[in-house]
């Protein structure tokens, strides 16, 4: 793994400098034009966007393996928990039932809707649970909040409801603002801060929890500090990004290929490709035709149903063997 | 002699009745019972897990309170389930029974379970004899002072059957350690110093094999008796239950 970082390290300067400055051209012909304007440029629009796509996409890569080992199945990510939809739901109530504005209360509103979901999940399919019952638990909770989410925005005080949150529940980093970018970004990395700590505990579980528990670790406990933590994290992003797909389950999945195959030392390694991912997609979702915008979920669902498929092809016969 | 393991008093809520048990170094100890006796439950008690009252010293330590890294030297937990999702190396596997790392030990351990070709093998592709050779090779990891394994010699063949005790006897002369195994075969006790025989969550008998092997407990309790040959079902015991089940 120690050999990795550099490579990754790299591959994250790379693409952030790659997302601060793409498109280069309309940059350079501003430059020209007004270099205030294009540092206004760079600084209010293109570094928020940046940072959301690094830090949401830390966020889901982590959240991601620390879920998967919690729950001891691969296919565990936090849109597939149905914590992101979770996520979103809050946020929707939050923002047009309570009338909520300030990101960082949203946040807090995403935060609490992801926190349900996982708490349904858990209560549903219990802690190490058969592939099949996590993602028909998960599959029920996240069409049940998207349902829900889709009659609060139907029955909104606002009209506009539903045009407005579509990109927004989509998945998009366009025209975030720097103090919404802090909102989300501020408890996200504390979540993945202390999430980070569980790595050892983590990998000693894949031993099973009577192996944890024996060498000290309480199974039960772990388990609701990465419920919790994870929800804070992914629900201030979504807050503010909405719910992006699949970057949980790829991430995870290829950092445990760096790891020698062992969950809780993949945390931080399926963060930094979490990151890489999410600012790719973003960079892919600027070839766009101009005045047309692509929300970004859209291209990380593309890239990630594949790979869903074959890890659950890949699953099956590692069973039948 | 002096005590390696002192339990007093614990319990399991439901499924071990308060017990006290004493264990003293280099000793193997078996422990037998009927399905549900409470096997599994002693000795997940005597690794506090799950623990609803009583303690636990080994060497002294009082177990719940022992960090991590303290506890992987005092103790070791193998249980029944040999069930691994993730694709850990061999070698990995062995390791992550180390409170640091030392690569020589896991080199060591690999030899003594000759698992040199599984080495950089994904651990969850492994047959379930092969994980519980790798599993064994975990809890024998950081030397602990006392091995707690759950039916260590189920889904052996012959060969590690024999081997596996053979490697068990040795680390405990060696470390001057302790182990308490639940056994299913009876054929297997002749090569413990003591069983403990359970029954309902309790210990109803403990003492050497051979006292244990002949003794109208056993009988009553497993519902079979020995013979010359081998083992039979135990018509007296079996008559006596069937008198009980009817209304």
């Amino acid at each position: 793994m120690k050999r990795s970082w550099p490579f990754l390290l790299s591959a994250l300067a790379l693409t952030a400098v790659l997302s601060l400055l793409t498109p280069f051209a309309s940059l350079v012909e501003l430059r020209r034009a007004d270099p205030n304007l294009a540092w206004m440029l760079i600084s209010q629009l293109r570094l928020p966007r940046t940072l959301l796509a690094l830090g949401y996409g830390a966020v889901l890569g982590m959240t991601g393996a620390a879920l998967q080992a919690n729950f001891a199945n691969p296919l565990a990510s936090p849109d597939i928990t149905g914590s992101s939809s979770g996520a979103a739901l809050g946020a929707v109530a939050g923002a047009y039932w309570l009338g909520i504005t300030g990101p960082l209360a949203l946040a807090a509103c995403g935060a609490s809707g992801a926190a349900l979901a996982l708490a349904m999940l858990f209560l549903v399919s219990g802690r190490r649970s058969e592939t099949a019952t996590l993602l028909l638990a998960g599959v029920a909770i996240a069409l049940a909040a998207g349902a829900c989410t889709s009659l609060l925005l139907a029955l909104a005080p606002s009209p506009f409801a539903f045009y407005d949150s579509f990109e927004w529940l989509m998945g998009s980093f366009v025209d975030r603002s720097l103090p919404q970018a802090i909102a989300a970004l501020v408890p996200s990395a504390v979540g993945c801060a202390l999430l980070a700590r569980k790595a050892r505990a983590l990998d000693m579980m894949a031993l099973g929890n009577d192996v944890a528990a024996s060498v000290g670790y309480d199974p039960r406990r772990l388990s609701i500090e990465v419920v919790g933590l994870s929800a804070i994290a992914v629900g201030a992003c979504v807050s503010v990004c909405g719910a992006i797909a699949f970057v949980g389950l790829i991430a995870p999945f290829a950092a445990r290929s760096l790891t020698r195959g062992h969950p809780g030392r993949a945390l931080l390694p399926a963060a930094a490709i979490g990151s890489i991912l999410l600012v790719v997609a973003d960079l892919l979702v600027r070839l766009a035709p101009a005045g047309r915008s692509i929300p970004v979920g859209v291209i990380t669902t593309a890239i990630g149903t594949p790979l869903f498929v074959w890890i659950v092809v890949r699953m099956r016969r590692t069973v039948t063997s | 002699m002096t005590s390696l393991l002192e339990a007093r008093g614990i319990e399991l809520e439901g499924r071990l009745s308060s017990t006290n048990l004493d264990c003293p170094s280099g000793v193997m100890i078996a422990v037998i019972g009927p399905n549900g006796a409470g096997k599994t439950s002693l000795l997940r008690a005597i690794a506090t897990i799950e623990l609803t009252a009583g303690r636990v010293h080994i060497c002294g330590a009082d177990v719940s309170r022992a960090p991590p890294g303290r506890r992987m030297q005092l103790l070791a937990f193998l249980p029944a389930t040999r069930s691994l999702i993730w694709p850990i190396k061999v070698r990995d596997v062995i390791a992550l029974g180390l409170p640091s790392p030392d690569s020589e030990r896991v080199d060591e351990l690999i030899e003594t379970l000759e698992l040199q070709a599984l080495a950089q093998r994904p651990v969850n592709h492994l047959s379930t004899g092969e994980r519980s050779r790798v599993l064994l090779a975990r809890a024998l990891a950081a030397r602990p002072r006392l091995l707690l394994l759950d039916e260590p010699l189920s889904n052996l063949d012959p060969y590690w059957v024999l081997k596996s005790l053979q490697i068990l006897r040795a680390e405990s002369e060696e470390n001057d350690s302790a182990v308490l195994a639940s056994v299913h075969d009876l054929n297997m006790l002749q090569a413990f110093d003591r069983a403990i025989l359970l029954s309902g969550g309790k210990v109803v008998s403990d003492g050497s094999p051979d006292e244990t092997l002949a003794s109208r407990v056993l009988a009553d309790e497993f519902r079979v008796e020995r013979t010359s040959s081998g083992w039979r079902i135990c018509e007296r015991v079996r008559q006596a239950a069937d008198q009980r089940s009817l209304p």
